[in-house]
C-alpha cells in the first residue's frame, strides 16, 4: 500500500517536473494562432470586415468575436484555409460584407486629380505618392485593391482597374478532362 | 486544345495487357497438357465473369464502358485467379472468387489504378478462409477431362481417388502427421513430388518462368521484382534448410512450387497495388517472398503468397515514401 | 583523344525526322513589309522603348535599352518607319499580346554606321555591357541574356561547353548553323573562352549529325574539342548535357558557373561573333521550317517577321490544322500565326492530323513507372501528378516539381495518355501565382504596419505639440490679459473661393480628356464605359456644358 502511494507521488513528481521544464524550455512567444490566422489572410486592408485591417481581424478570430467569413478579397479559398486552420466548419462567404471580385488596383486619373491629398490619407498601405495641389499617383506594385481611396476622392478622379492577364502572369491552366475520364 | 509534347509512343495499357496475357500462355499450355482441360473452363468461367462484372460497375460508376473494357485489365486479373484456384473447383468458386477481385477488390476501391490491394489476391485469400477444403483439392495428374468438367459443373466429389494435395500441402501433412521422425527426404519421395518440384507442376512452372522471360525481354516488368521475390524466397529457404535439412524443403522445392513463379513474374508485378520506385521494389518484393516462405513453412495455410502480397500491399505507400530515388541535382556529391 | 561519356537516367528516343530540311541550305526570306519586333525577348526586365511612332530607324539601331540587372537590348531588323508601338499577339501559348515596336520596312536595309569592336583591348564589364547592348541572348530557347552568363564567378570556371545536340525532332537549325558557318560558331566560342578564361572548350553533337561533327571538327583547332554525344532526348537539355559531356551533375538550384562549367548554345557563339566582328546585333536568326510542308528547310529570318511569311516561304500543304513554334516534343502550338519570329524561335512546325496526331483518350494511371523510368530529371512523375490532380502542392515541391524540366519524356511513354507535362505545367504556375501573392501579401502587411506606428508617432507628436503651444498660449494671456473672439478672416474666405474654383476647373478639364488604353476593348467593357460616362455626364450637365474636346 504504502510502497503504491510512493511510487504513484514519486512519478506524479518526476511528470510534473518535465512538465514545468517544458514549459519553460519551449514557451512559445505571443500568439502564435493570430500570426498564422494573419497568415490566410491577404493583407488588402481594406476593412471590409469590419474591422481596421487584417490584423484585427485576425485578433477578432482568435478571440471568437468575428466568423471566419467576412473577407471578401481572401474568397472563398480563404475561408477553406481558415476553416481548415482553426477546425471549423466551412461557410460560404458572408454578402453583408461584400463578394469576392478579381483582383484589381486603383488608378488615378492624373488630368483631374486637384491634389487634395484625401486618398493619400485614406491608403492603408501608402501607396499614393504626391503632396497638395500636386497630382497624386498611386504606386501599383503596391496597391492592395482595397478601395478605400476611391470614396474620398472628392472629384471622382479614381476608378478600379482589374488587374489584366500578361504574359509573365499568365497561368496554365488545369487540364481538362476528355471523355475518357468522368472521374 | 492538347499541349506539347505533341507525338507518343504507341505502347498503350491495352497493349501491356495483351502481353501478359500471352505471356501466360506456356504455363497454361502445360497446365492443359499435365492436368487436363478443367483449367481452360476455369478461365473461361472467371473471363466471362470478370468482363460481366467489369461491364455492370463501369455503367453504375458512370464511366465509359468501351474504353476501359477493352484495357484488357479485368482479363489479366480473371486468369491470375483462375492460376491460382484448384482448376477442379466447382464452377461457383471461381465465379465468387472472380466477382470478389473485380467488385470488391478493384471497383469499390476506384477501378483501375486506384485499388490498393491485388484484386486477385484478394478473392484467393477470401476462398482459401471461406471454403478451405475445397480450396485444397488439386487434380492428380492424368485426371480424365469429363470426370473433371463434372466436377466443375457440381458432381459428386468422392475425393481420395481423383483429387491429390498440392505439393507444398503434401510436404506439410507429411511434417504434421510424421511427428519428430518425418523426413523430408522420404516426404518428397511421394507420389506428389517429381524431379524438384511438384509431379507436373515443374512443366507448368517452366511455362510460366519462360513467360516471365518475355515479359523482361519485353521490358514490360523489371528485373527488381521477379529477381527480388525468387532471390529472397531461394535465401530464406537456404538458411533453414542448410541449419535443418531434414525439417525443411530445399530451395529448389520452395522455387519449383506453389505460386512461386507465377507471383514473381506475374502477381507481385501488378504495378497498381505495389511499390513503385526501384529500391521500393526489392523491399516490396523481398518482403512478400520472406512472408510467403513463413506462411508457408510455419503456418495452416498450404500457400503464403496472397496472403504474404496483401501485407505487403498496406506497407506499400510507407515504402514508397521512404525510398524515394534521388532526384537529379539532389543526389549525394553533385551540392 | 577520346572524350570519356556519361550518361543520364531515362530518356526516349523519337523518330528524329530531320532529313526532310536538311537537304536545303539555310535560305534567306524575302523582306517583309512589316515587322513586328516585340519589347520583352529575354528573360528579365522589358526594355524600354527608345523610338516613337513615325521615327525613322535604320537595320541595327537600338529600339528597346535593356531595363533592369537582367535584360537585353533590342534592334532594327531593318531600315524602315516607326509604324506603332503598341500591344500585340506574342507566340506565346496564352495568346496574349505584349508591347511590340512595329516597323513598316522600305526595302532598302540601310544599316546604321558600324565600327569593328576592339574587344581584346575592351575590359570585361565594357565588352559584356557592349554584348547587352548588341542583344545577344541565348539561342537554345530560353533566351537568358548571355552577358550574364559571361561574367566570370568566384571560382574559376575550366570548361566551356557549346550546346549542338539539338534533340528534338525535326529541329535542324542549329545542324545546319554548324554545316555552313562553322567557322564563326568557332570564333565566337573563342571570344567566349577567352572572356571566362576557361581552360577547355567541348562542343557536344548528337552522333545524327555526322555532317555538322565532320564540319566542325574541321574548324575547330587548340583547345577546342567537338564530341560526338549519343542520340538520346532530351541530351540537348543543359544540366543533361553537362552531365554527358563532363560528368558532372549540376545541383538543382545552383548554375552551371558553380561547377567551373558554363553552357551556350552554339547559335549564341555565332552570334557572338557576328556581334564582335562585324558590330552585328541579334536581329535575325536561322529558322527551321518543317512538319507538314512541301519545301522544309532552315531559313535566315529577321526578328519580328510575321511567321505566316515564313511558313509560307515552306509552303504548307492544305491540310495542316496547327503549327507549332519549337519541337513536337517542348514546342506549343501558336494561338495565330500572325505572331512575329522571336528570338526564341528555333522552328516553325506544320502540324496535321497525321503528323501530329491528336492524343488518345485518357486513361486511369495505373502506376507502371513507365514515366519515372524516362525522366531525365530522376523523378516520379506518377506521384507529381497526384498531388498536382488533388492540388496538393506543397507535397508537389516536396517531391522536387520544380526539377522538372518539362520535355515531355513521361507523357510521351505514358502508356494511359495522360498529358503529365500538362499537370506539371499547372501546377507549377498555381505555386509561382501564390507565390506571388503571398510576397504582395508580406509587402502589404509591412507598409501597413508601418503606416500605423507613423500614425501614432505623428498623434503623439501632435499632441506634444499642441500641449507645448497651449502653454505657451496660456503663459502669453497670462502675460496679456483676455483676447476678443475674432471674426472669420478674410483669407480664409479667399481660400474657399479657390479651393471652389479648383473644383470646377477640375470638372472642366475631366470632361475634356479621354482616358487612355480604351482602344480594342472588347464589346461588354465598351458598353459598361458608354454606360458610366452617360451616368457621369447626366449628372454634370446640370452645371457645366462639356466643351469640345480639342
Amino acid at each position: 500500500m504504502i510502497a503504491a502511494l510512493l511510487v504513484m507521488a514519486g512519478l506524479a513528481l518526476v511528470l510534473g517536473a518535465i512538465l514545468g521544464f517544458a514549459a519553460v524550455r519551449f514557451k512559445v512567444q505571443g500568439d502564435p494562432l493570430v500570426d498564422k490566422i494573419d497568415a490566410i489572410l491577404p493583407q488588402t486592408q481594406c476593412g471590409q470586415c469590419g474591422f481596421p485591417g487584417c490584423r484585427p481581424y485576425a485578433n477578432a478570430i482568435a478571440d471568437g468575436e468575428a466568423d471566419i467569413n467576412q473577407c471578401p478579397p481572401g474568397g472563398d479559398e480563404g475561408v477553406r484555409k481558415l476553416a481548415d486552420l482553426l477546425g471549423r466548419e466551412y461557410k460560404p462567404l458572408n454578402e453583408e460584407h461584400g463578394v469576392e471580385k478579381p483582383k484589381a488596383v486603383a488608378m488615378i486619373d492624373e488630368q483631374t486629380c486637384i491634389g487634395c491629398t484625401l486618398c493619400i490619407q485614406a491608403c492603408p498601405v501608402d501607396a499614393i505618392v504626391g503632396a497638395a495641389k500636386q497630382m497624386h499617383t498611386v504606386v501599383e506594385a503596391d496597391c492592395t485593391g482595397c478601395e478605400l481611396c476611391v470614396a474620398p476622392c472628392p472629384v471622382d478622379c479614381i476608378t478600379m482597374e482589374p488587374l489584366s492577364e500578361t504574359v509573365q502572369n499568365w497561368k496554365w491552366k488545369y487540364p481538362t478532362i476528355p471523355i475518357g475520364k468522368a472521374a | 486544345m492538347s499541349h506539347s509534347p505533341y507525338l507518343r509512343e504507341s505502347r498503350t495499357v491495352q497493349q501491356i495487357m495483351l502481353h501478359v496475357l500471352l505471356a501466360l500462355l506456356p504455363g497454361i499450355a502445360a497446365y492443359v497438357w499435365q492436368f487436363g482441360p478443367g483449367i481452360l473452363i476455369q478461365l473461361l468461367l472467371a473471363s466471362v465473369t470478370a468482363l460481366a462484372a467489369e461491364a455492370v460497375m463501369l455503367k453504375l460508376r458512370g464511366k465509359p464502358l468501351g474504353l476501359y473494357l477493352r484495357d484488357l485489365s479485368a482479363i489479366v486479373t480473371a486468369w491470375l485467379i483462375a492460376l491460382s484456384l484448384p482448376p477442379i473447383g466447382p464452377w461457383w468458386m471461381i465465379v465468387l472468387a472472380t466477382l470478389c477481385a473485380i467488385v470488391v477488390a478493384k471497383h469499390l476501391y476506384g477501378g483501375l489504378g486506384q485499388n490498393p490491394f491485388n484484386p486477385a489476391m484478394v478473392a484467393f485469400c477470401v476462398m482459401i478462409v471461406a471454403f478451405p477444403a475445397l480450396m485444397s483439392q488439386w487434380p492428380a495428374a492424368g485426371l480424365d477431362p469429363p470426370q473433371q468438367i463434372d466436377l466443375i459443373l457440381g458432381g459428386e466429389r468422392p475425393l481420395d481417388a481423383i483429387t491429390a494435395a498440392t505439393p507444398l500441402d503434401a510436404l506439410r501433412t507429411g511434417l504434421r502427421t510424421g511427428g519428430e521422425d518425418a523426413r523430408v527426404a522420404e516426404i518428397t519421395q511421394g507420389p506428389a513430388f517429381g524431379l524438384i518440384g511438384g509431379s507436373g507442376w515443374e512443366w507448368v512452372v517452366a511455362g510460366f518462368a519462360a513467360g516471365g522471360l518475355y515479359l523482361l525481354w519485353r521490358r514490360i516488368i523489371g528485373w527488381q521484382l521477379p529477381a527480388a521475390f525468387l532471390v529472397t524466397m531461394a535465401l530464406t529457404a537456404l538458411l533453414l534448410w542448410g541449419m535443418h535439412p531434414a525439417r525443411f524443403a530445399s530451395p529448389l522445392l520452395h522455387l519449383a512450387s506453389g505460386g512461386t513463379v507465377l507471383a514473381a513474374f506475374f502477381i507481385i508485378t501488378d504495378p497498381v497495388s505495389g511499390s513503385t520506385t526501384p529500391r521500393g521494389k526489392l523491399v516490396f518484393a523481398g518482403g512478400a517472398a520472406f512472408i510467403a516462405y513463413m506462411i508457408r513453412s510455419f503456418g495452416n495455410y498450404p500457400d503464403g503468397i496472397a496472403f504474404a502480397v496483401l501485407l505487403m500491399n498496406i506497407c506499400v505507400p510507407l515504402i514508397d515514401m521512404y525510398t524515394q530515388p534521388p532526384v537529379f541535382g539532389h543526389k549525394r556529391g553533385s551540392s | 583523344m577520346l572524350q570519356k561519356l556519361f550518361t543520364f537516367h531515362g530518356g526516349v528516343k523519337p523518330d528524329s525526322r530531320k532529313d526532310a530540311s536538311t537537304c536545303r541550305p539555310i535560305r534567306p526570306l524575302a523582306m517583309p513589309a512589316e515587322l513586328v519586333v516585340p519589347l520583352h525577348q529575354s528573360i528579365g526586365g522589358t526594355p524600354r522603348p527608345l523610338v516613337r511612332v513615325g521615327d525613322r530607324v535604320l537595320k541595327g539601331e537600338r529600339i528597346g535599352a535593356a531595363e533592369g540587372p537582367v535584360s537585353a537590348a533590342v534592334h532594327a531588323p531593318t531600315s524602315g518607319t516607326v509604324k506603332a508601338v503598341e500591344e500585340r499577339t506574342m507566340p506565346h501559348p496564352s495568346g496574349l499580346p505584349a508591347s511590340c515596336v512595329v516597323i513598316e520596312t522600305d526595302g532598302e536595309d540601310r544599316w546604321i554606321e558600324r565600327e569593328p569592336v576592339p574587344w581584346k583591348s575592351m575590359k570585361g564589364d565594357e565588352l559584356r555591357d557592349f554584348l547587352r547592348d548588341a542583344g545577344i541572348v541565348g539561342l537554345g530557347g530560353a533566351t537568358f541574356p548571355s552577358h550574364i552568363k559571361l561574367r566570370p564567378a568566384t571560382a574559376p570556371t575550366h570548361t566551356l561547353v557549346l550546346n549542338g545536340a539539338e534533340c528534338e525532332p525535326f529541329i535542324t537549325c542549329d545542324d545546319m548553323l554548324m554545316r555552313e558557318r562553322a567557322d564563326e560558331i568557332v570564333r565566337g566560342a573563342g571570344i567566349m573562352a577567352r572572356m571566362l578564361a576557361v581552360e577547355r572548350v567541348l562542343i557536344g553533337i548528337e552522333d545524327n549529325k555526322p555532317e555538322a561533327i565532320a564540319a566542325m571538327r574541321a574548324a575547330v583547332d587548340g583547345d577546342i574539342q567537338v564530341v560526338a554525344i549519343p542520340t538520346l532526348y532530351p541530351a540537348g537539355g543543359e544540366k543533361q548535357l553537362l552531365r554527358v559531356l563532363t560528368g558532372v551533375e549540376v545541383a538543382a538550384g545552383r548554375r552551371p558557373l558553380d561547377f567551373g562549367l558554363q553552357c551556350f548554345n552554339v547559335g549564341t557563339a555565332y552570334r557572338v561573333a557576328r556581334a564582335i566582328d562585324h558590330a552585328e546585333p541579334l536581329i535575325s536568326r536561322i529558322v527551321t521550317v518543317a512538319g507538314n510542308v512541301e519545301e522544309p528547310g532552315n531559313f535566315e529570318v529577321l526578328v519580328g517577321t510575321p511567321i505566316d511569311e515564313l511558313l509560307k516561304a515552306g509552303r504548307p500543304r492544305a491540310d495542316t490544322d496547327r503549327v507549332l513554334m519549337g519541337g513536337p516534343m517542348m514546342g506549343f502550338a501558336l494561338p495565330t500565326t500572325a505572331a512575329p519570329v522571336v528570338k526564341a524561335t528555333n522552328c516553325v512546325l506544320a502540324g496535321s492530323p497525321s503528323l501530329l496526331p491528336p492524343p488518345p483518350p485518357e486513361m486511369a494511371c495505373i502506376r507502371c513507372g513507365t514515366c519515372a523510368d524516362h525522366c531525365p530529371a530522376d523523378l516520379q512523375p506518377f506521384e507529381l501528378y497526384w498531388f498536382g490532380r488533388s492540388h496538393n502542392f506543397g507535397k508537389a515541391q516536396e517531391y522536387h516539381l520544380f526539377d522538372c524540366i518539362e520535355c515531355g519524356c513521361c507523357s510521351y511513354v505514358c502508356p494511359s495518355h495522360i498529358p503529365l507535362v500538362d499537370y506539371f505545367r499547372f501546377t507549377k504556375s498555381e505555386i509561382w501565382a501564390r507565390e506571388r501573392e503571398r510576397a504582395a501579401a508580406d509587402i502589404a502587411r509591412e507598409r501597413f504596419e508601418a503606416r500605423n506606428d507613423r500614425q501614432e508617432r505623428e498623434k503623439r507628436e501632435k499632441a506634444e505639440r499642441l500641449a507645448a503651444k497651449a502653454d505657451a498660449t496660456r503663459k502669453k494671456l497670462a502675460e496679456t490679459g483676455a483676447g476678443d473672439g475674432a471674426p472669420p478672416s478674410p483669407a480664409e474666405e479667399a481660400k474657399k473661393a479657390l479651393i471652389a474654383a479648383a473644383l470646377e476647373r477640375a470638372k472642366q478639364q475631366k470632361s475634356s480628356v479621354k482616358a487612355r488604353n480604351t482602344e480594342n476593348l472588347p464589346a461588354d467593357k465598351q458598353a459598361e464605359i458608354d454606360e458610366i460616362e452617360a451616368r457621369r455626364a447626366r449628372s454634370e450637365r446640370r452645371t457645366v456644358e462639356p466643351p469640345e474636346p480639342s
